[in-house]
Formats: structure tokens, sequence, C-alpha cells
């Protein structure tokens, strides 16, 4: 019991994380049609970019707090100027391109992202500092502490913004109408390039966030992190259905409750022949069974509508 | 002088010369007819105007080059398209769709009287507002198209097919509207291929063929003209 109780809590912080990471995949296909495969590679910037700011904050006399938000502060300015920037350079030019030219060409900005952060960050594995305090809660016998809690919290309030965002705003009617039909929102008067660029930073914002966030739980950072967390979120995406928010919030603490369940139980379940280092086939197994039995995930209606 | 004057307007996407160099003048609150057969061009030229498509040749509108202006500024400057196959959000209300049209300005209370005068024009998108665009039949949703453009306080209206497969009733309350519109004092390009109706509402017209303007005279005068009967009316 207390292990299944404790797999849940993991599982939903985890999946907070797919959450934020997801929508940022899901936005820029709702409007693009694109799968922005780079943006894995912005959450690890998040994280190293706050990294490196804790490490010169911490030299000073500023509360962890204070260090803490003003790291966040940093990584999601870095990171929306990175997602414009990606967009400007790589995908503008290919937005009339054959749909296969801006999918490598994402495979590559990633590629890019990683290695330029080999060469400044370096191969190694860098330890996170511990800023908040590592109190610990005791719910039925399961385990949660402080920063986990924090993550969930921050999570439901940033999706909830980007709702209200998206819903209720000019901007987001604006976003919504370029999804739709971006000729016709022209035809409004929206700046089609001005608010796909908002998409971009909009999303990568949320990833600086996230990149945060893992790394405050599993106190590392590594310039490869990005890859197998981005792969992880776009699985979340897709099993939402793909260009829907709600959708890549639901997909995403779905993965994340799959996976931790499916590590905690996998062991047991095949006498110890699968132990929870096999965390990482769910997603997959996940993916490809979205992928076959139901493209179009779970809130999606019309995943192939737009050409 | 016109309040909208273009000269040799040409569009040729992927090698194709769609617009050969088109003259067009229309005049402050004037309606004015563009038929032509299918293919003959009438989109393509809509869609220039807009700023959709790149062209070639000088549009001038209310004595000011729309060169280079992208199609989001030109509703800013008064100019609007309501697209062939009508362009609604579906996946909006009707009444989010009426104000996506009022997206560029930011007068609220002329704004909500605007809403007011459309569902006058339109009592049925009242009854309909909080519906989802894309769940209305195509007459529907061809008003949601003609209001949501109204909602820009455009001193140009174009309008692409309007007609299109509507039925015969709706069809007749589009072309009412199209009037009163008109009688507002909004200048109106109307492209249709029904020549017949759309020149019984206009004042002038031209004849698209082939890319070029080959006839254009007073919408009386082409609808009596015996080319215009033969190629056109069915006659």
């Amino acid at each position: 019991m207390e292990i299944l109780l404790q797999q849940i809590i993991n599982g939903l912080v985890q999946g907070s994380v797919y959450a934020l990471v997801a929508l940022g995949y899901t936005m820029v296909y709702g409007i693009l049609g694109l799968i922005n495969f780079a943006h894995g590679e912005v959450v690890m910037v998040g994280a190293m970019v706050a990294l490196a700011v804790i490490k010169v904050l911490l030299a000073t006399a500023l509360s962890p707090v204070l260090v803490l938000l003003l790291s966040l502060l940093a990584a999601v300015g870095v990171c929306m100027a990175l997602g414009y920037g990606i967009e400007r350079v790589a995908y503008r030019p290919l937005r009339h391109a054959p749909r296969l030219a801006p999918l490598i060409t994402a495979i590559g900005v990633s590629i890019v992202l990683q290695t330029l952060a080999m060469i400044i960050w370096g191969r190694e594995y860098h330890a996170f500092p511990q800023l908040l305090p590592n109190a610990s809660h005791s719910i039925g016998g399961a385990v949660i502490n402080e920063v986990q809690i924090a993550i969930v919290l921050v999570a439901v309030l940033m999706m909830a913004g980007l709702l209200l965002l998206v819903h209720r705003t000019r901007l987001g009617r604006a976003m919504r109408a370029v999804a739709e039909n971006p000729s016709a929102a022209a035809l409004m008067g929206v700046n089609i390039n001005g608010v796909i660029s908002t998409t971009f930073m909009l999303g990568s914002a949320l990833a600086a966030v996230a990149g945060l966030m893992v790394s405050a739980n599993y106190g590392i950072v590594h310039y490869y992190m990005g890859f197998m967390l981005g792969l992880k979120a776009f699985t979340a995406a897709v099993l939402g259905g793909i260009g829907n928010l709600r959708g890549a919030m639901l997909g995403g603490v779905m993965l994340g409750l799959i996976e931790s369940l499916g590590a905690g139980y996998s062991g047991a379940l095949t006498g110890g022949m699968f132990g929870s280092n096999y965390q990482d086939v769910f997603a997959f197994i996940v993916l490809i069974a979205v992928l076959i039995f139901r493209p179009s995930g779970l809130l999606g209606e019309r995943v192939a509508e737009r050409a | 002088m016109s309040l909208l004057e273009v000269r040799d307007l040409k569009v040729s996407y992927g090698g194709i010369h769609a617009l050969k160099g088109i003259d067009l003048d229309i005049a402050q609150g004037e309606l004015v007819a563009l038929i032509g057969s299918n293919g003959a061009g009438k989109t393509t030229a809509l869609k220039a105007l807009a700023g959709l498509l790149p062209g070639t040749g000088q549009v001038h509108y209310a004595g000011q080059s729309l060169h280079n202006l992208p199609a989001h500024q030109r509703v800013r400057a008064g100019l609007a398209l309501v697209p062939e196959g009508r362009g609604v959000f579906a996946r909006m209300s009707v009444e989010e769709n009426l104000h996506m049209g009022a997206y560029c300005r930011d007068d609220k209370a002329a704004i909500v009287q605007d809403l007011a005068l459309v569902y006058t024009l339109f009592p049925r998108l009242a009854e309909r507002r909080a519906q989802l665009a894309g769940t209305l039949s195509g007459g529907e949703q061809q008003m949601v198209a003609m209001g949501r453009a109204m909602m820009s306080r455009p001193r140009l209206l174009m309008l692409d097919e309007p007609s299109m497969g509507l039925a015969p009733m709706m069809v007749e309350k589009i072309f009412t509207t199209i009037r009163e519109i008109s009688a507002q004092g909004v200048s109106i390009l109307l492209v249709e291929q029904n020549a017949k109706l759309a020149l019984e509402v206009a004042s002038r017209g031209y004849v698209l063929e082939g890319g070029k303007i080959t006839l254009s005279d007073g919408a009386d005068c082409l609808l009596g003209s015996d080319a215009v009967q033969r190629a056109y009316l069915g006659a």
C-alpha cells in the first residue's frame, strides 16, 4: 500500500514536469504543425543557466529562496530568447517547405544545442545544490519532500495561467485563430509571425521552469538531460492528443503515473527479470500503443487535418 | 479620386501567371463586381489585394501605396476580405469570431456598438452567438464571415464568392445584406461566378478572363452585352 501511494506521488511529480514540457511541444504543433524536437534541449539549457546563476549567487549573502527565484528568472529569460531565436533562424525560413525539412532541421537544432552545451559546460554531471529545505512529509506511509510539493504546485499554477491566457485574452484568441486558419487570422489583422514567436517563447518559458524542476528534484544537471526528457514529454503530448493543451497536461500526468507505477511493480510482476531500471521502456510502450490504437490521442480529435 | 487604384497588377506562382496585369478602380462608396469563369484569376486578385499573395504592379488605397504592406496591416488600413470558403474559426463561438474581426481595434465601446449592429444585420447570428461556428450551416457561416469583416469597420469590403454553395433563399438574404452594407457607404468589390446576381447589385463591373480584364463597363451595359450574355449568363 505504501509502495502504491509512493509511486503515485512520484508519478505526479514527474508527470507535472512532463506536462509542462509537453505543453511546449503541443503549442508549437498546434500552431505550425511542426514537432519541435529541439524543445527538450531548451529544458536542458534552462537547467544549465539556472545552475550557472545559482553558483554565482550562492557566493553572495542572498537568501536561498531569492537565489532560486533569480536563477529561475534568468533561465526563463534565456530560454525565451533561445526559443525565439530557434524559430527565427531555423524554422521560419522553412515555413513553406515540405514538412520533412523542418522536422530534420529540428533534430539538427537539437544536436547543435546539445553539442554547444557540452562545449560550454562539459561532459560531466553537475550537482545541483539543495536550496529549499529538504523537509519531508509523510502521507499514509509515503514520503513527499518540499521540493516535490513546490514542483506540483508551480506546475498547476503555470498550467492554469496558460489556459487563462489562451482562452481569456486577446493574445490567446489570436493564437487559437492562427492555429486554426493562419490566413484568415492575418485577414483579421493578426501578425502571424508575432504570434508564432510568442508561442515559441511561451513554450520555452515553461521549459525553463521544467528544467529547474527536474534539476532540483534529482540534484543533477547534464548536457544530455534534455534528450530523454524531451522524448518522454513528446510522448505525453501524443498520448494526450498533440495540439491540445489539456491533452498535454493530462498526457504528462498520466505518463508520469504509468512510468512510476510500471517501474514500481515491474520487478515484482516479472519475478525480478525486469527491474525498475526498465522505467524508460514504459514511455515508449505507451507511445507505440497510442500511435497504433489511438493516433489522435486521448483528447485530440483531428491530428491529420492540418497538412 | 479612387479609393482603390490598381495598375498592372501581376501575380504568378509556381511559374503560372495567374494575373497578367490588371487595372481596376473603385470609387468611395461604389459597389463593383468582378466576374469571370472558374480559374480566371478572381480569387488571386482579391488575395493579392488583401496581401495574402505577393504581386507586382501598383496598388494605391486611399492615396497610399500598399506595396509590401503585409496582410495584417492592410486590415488596419480598412481593407477587409471575406475569403472564398468563408474561413470562419470553426472552434470559436460566433461571438468570438466577431470579436476576432475587431482584433485590431481597441475602442471597446464602439466595438460593442458594432457587435449590436452586426446582430441587427444578421439576427440569426444573435440567436447563435454562443454556438461554435463550425457547427453552423454554410449560409450562417457566410454571415459570420461577413459580420466578422464588418467588425473591422472596413472602408473597402472585398467579398469572394459569397453565394457559393448556398441555398437560393440564403443567397437572397446575403445579397440583400450586401446592398445594406453598400448603403452604409462601404465600398465593395464583389467577386462572383454568378454574374447575373453580381451585376444586379453592382453599379459597375469588370470581366476577368485568363488573368486579364477583357471588359469593363456599367453593370447594366454588361448585363445587356452579348458577350457577357453568351459567356456568363447562359443566354
